[in-house]
């Protein structure tokens, strides 16, 4: 760590991981009730649960994305931080706003949340994923204000660098989207075609901005890799990403009422949308194999790479598997857009920000890396979580296949819940691998508890081995 | 990447590349938007579906059913229930009025959320509303 103030985002970190351990026991409540459909009901009911565990999702991802970038914007531009107080400041009010908001969920039934925020004085809520009160939003854009604000100053006195810029852009861009999500209009072709303004363009979006960036910043720090050589990466990485991304937000569409150009628009740019993920696994991969430095942290070079992999396997192939309009309209709101949204979110952004805790944390806490026992443990985790996570996308598309051709492809097609019956094979399955998840996440805690022989070499100017 | 390819090229192409797709997109959306009134079926967006869609999104029936294929995969499609249901609102109704507070014993269950005759009325006109825009023949048949 070269500057004080870069340690604020050890808050961030701990808040993120601990909002990852909530969601994915709401993912195994979900789980549940998928095959036992009584089970918590009326307690819980499934729709509140799946608020609960995709807003703790986005919620411990955005944590995640604050504190990279207050850790990595100092560094980037060699000079403390603008504002640590406004930093810590942020943190505690987007956590006490988040949690809320989380028990406003679950205390009270979702009609009763929607009075109590008056939400009938502008109408934001219960849309997938934006479901948070009105006043949660305003509260969203008030910390992400603030927080641009901060590091954007950083940047501002400091050295700019292509990573620090392309980072900005991403976050700014993630901040101007979220604006359309207090566009709510009636008329609900309109209301789903900017919804995905929000939705699309921040995954397919700006946030392989925020992802590129990351990752350039871990590559360039564990593998001593010439600045020039990754920028240049990272450029073409995040042009690919918007090239084919901004259009590709026509897979999206196919059926809601918009015209049908877009099918011949969504379905070539989308295809066109795995480029860059491939490029990031190729970009990982290349620079630790010319790696100028052998840095003793082994589990960050290993997320840095899985990232790379998972991202482009979930969102690559998972979403290539079912863009082209031709297929989508069998697929369309299946098990199979399941399976790709859960290897894609994890691959991805669930990745990067381990990524970025695994590089950054040991040395908040004093030290270059972690112990070799607990680079062990922490590598444990990582397989059993990346190895679950596997098996949850396969028996999901198997799932959703089999959906597909039961209930629209077959001459005789049945109604949805006989057929979920007939498949629930699947999600039983499904079920396990998601406690192995657990397990495996589990693990990778622990190992932020494993004590052993600190690891002092920083062979900075031994060559290269392989 | 070769020598000649610079990060200045890289650059330039990232910033090209996304102000021109962006400008793009600007066009294509404003000539969606020119083009929707053909197919969103907003002739019949009255107060009451308006009204229905509030009911829609302060209950969060989108968090279990997915409507023209966007939501959760837990219970029917419900952009054509109103075609499911033989064109017929009462039934729409009845079902969501029948729903035990309590659940069905082993299998999935829709809450009870009491509502008034004349917000089942709103809900069940949004359905229809819905199942009339023309979204490019989706889904594949009336099971949704
Ligand atoms: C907790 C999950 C849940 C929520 C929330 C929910 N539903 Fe349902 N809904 C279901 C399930 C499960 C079924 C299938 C019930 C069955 O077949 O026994 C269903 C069935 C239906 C059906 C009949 C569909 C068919 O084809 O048989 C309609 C209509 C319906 N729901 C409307 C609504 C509306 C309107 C709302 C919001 C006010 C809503 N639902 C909220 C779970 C839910
Ligand atoms: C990291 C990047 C990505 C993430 C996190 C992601 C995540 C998701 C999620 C969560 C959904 C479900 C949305 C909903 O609930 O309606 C979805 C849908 C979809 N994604 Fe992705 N995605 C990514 C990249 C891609 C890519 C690169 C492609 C294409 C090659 C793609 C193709 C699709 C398609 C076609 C759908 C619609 C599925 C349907 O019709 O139901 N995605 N994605
Ligand atoms: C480990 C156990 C997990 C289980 C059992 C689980 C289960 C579920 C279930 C049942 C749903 C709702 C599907 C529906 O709408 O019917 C869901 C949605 C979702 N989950 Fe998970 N989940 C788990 C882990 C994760 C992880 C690790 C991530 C990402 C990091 C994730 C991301 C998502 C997303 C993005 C959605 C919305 C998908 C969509 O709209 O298509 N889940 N999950």
């Amino acid at each position: 760590m070269k500057f004080q103030s870069q340690s604020v985002a050890m808050p961030y970190f701990i808040a993120a991981i601990g909002l990852f351990v909530g969601q994915i026991l709401f993912g195994l409540i979900m789980g549940l009730q998928y095959v036992m459909g009584d089970f918590l009901f009326p307690e819980i009911p499934f729709n509140v649960a799946r608020m609960v565990h995709t807003n703790l999702l986005i919620v411990w991802v955005l944590f995640g994305f604050m504190g990279a970038s207050y850790y990595l914007i100092p560094e980037e531009s060699q000079t403390e931080l603008f504002s640590p107080k406004l930093a810590i400041a942020m943190f505690w009010i987007f956590l006490v706003a988040g949690a809320l908001t989380i028990v406003g969920y679950l205390a009270v039934p979702y009609a009763t949340l929607a009075e109590l925020t008056g939400n009938k004085l502008l109408p934001t809520m219960g849309r997938e994923f934006l479901e948070q009160p009105t006043i949660t939003k305003i509260g969203i854009v008030i910390v992400a204000l603030a927080f641009i604000f901060n590091v954007g100053m950083t940047v501002l006195k400091g050295r700019k660098t292509a990573i620090s810029m392309v980072l900005m852009i991403g976050l700014v861009g993630l901040a101007v989207l979220f604006l359309f999500s207090f566009y709510n209009p009636h008329n609900i072709v309109l209301d789903k075609m900017f919804w995905w303004w929000v939705v699309h363009l921040w995954v397919e979006g700006v946030w392989e901005l925020i992802l590129g960036a990351i990752l350039a910043f871990v590559l360039i720090k564990i593998t001593g890799v010439d600045r020039e050589v990754i920028e240049k990466w990272l450029y073409m990485i995040v042009a690919m990403a918007l090239i084919t991304g901004i259009l590709g937000m026509g897979h999206h569409y196919f059926w809601i009422g918009t015209p049908e150009y877009w099918q011949l628009i969504g379905s070539v740019f989308s295809a066109l949308e795995p480029i860059p993920f491939f490029m990031m696994t190729l970009f990982a991969f290349n620079m630790i194999n010319q790696r100028r430095r052998e840095h003793p942290n082994k589990a960050a070079a290993l997320w840095a790479m899985g990232c790379g992999v998972m991202a482009f396997l979930g969102a690559g192939v998972w979403g290539f598997l079912h863009t082209l309009s031709p297929v989508n309209y069998y697929t369309h709101g299946s098990q199979v857009t399941a399976a790709h949204g859960h290897m894609a979110f994890y691959g991805a952004y669930a990745m990067v920000v381990m990524c970025m805790i695994s590089y950054s944390m040991p040395l908040m806490r004093g030290r270059i890396a972690n112990s070799r026992q607990a680079q062990v443990v922490e590598m444990w985790g990582f397989w059993l979580m990346t190895v679950s996570m596997v098996f949850i996308t396969l028996f999901l598309t198997g799932a959703g296949i089999l959906q597909v051709w039961l209930q629209r492809f077959s001459d005789a097609p049945q109604s949805f819940m006989a057929v979920q019956d007939q498949i629930a094979i699947f999600y039983w399955l499904r079920e396990l691998a998601g406690v192995f998840f657990l397990i495996g996440l589990g693990v990778y805690i622990w190992s932020f508890f494993v004590e052993g022989e600190e690891v002092t070499v920083d062979n900075t100017a031994a060559p290269a081995a392989a | 990447m070769s020598e000649t390819f610079t990060k200045t090229m890289a650059r330039n192409i990232f910033f090209g590349g996304s102000l021109f797709f962006i400008l793009v997109l600007l066009g294509l959306t404003f000539h969606t938007t020119k083009a929707l009134p053909e197919r969103d079926n907003r002739q019949n967006l009255t107060d009451q579906v308006a009204q229905g869609k509030l009911l829609w999104e302060e209950n969060n029936c989108l968090g279990c059913h997915t409507l023209m294929g966007e939501g959760a995969y837990f219970a029917p499609e419900l952009a054509n229930v109103y075609d499911r249901f033989g064109k017929n609102t009462a039934a729409i109704k009845a079902f969501i009025k029948s729903r035990p507070a309590n659940g069905i014993p082993g299998r999935r269950s829709m809450p009870q959320f009491n509502f008034s005759d004349e917000e089942l009325d709103a809900l069940a006109e949004f359905l229809k509303y819905v199942s009339e825009i023309n979204d490019a023949d989706w889904p594949p048949n009336i099971q949704g």
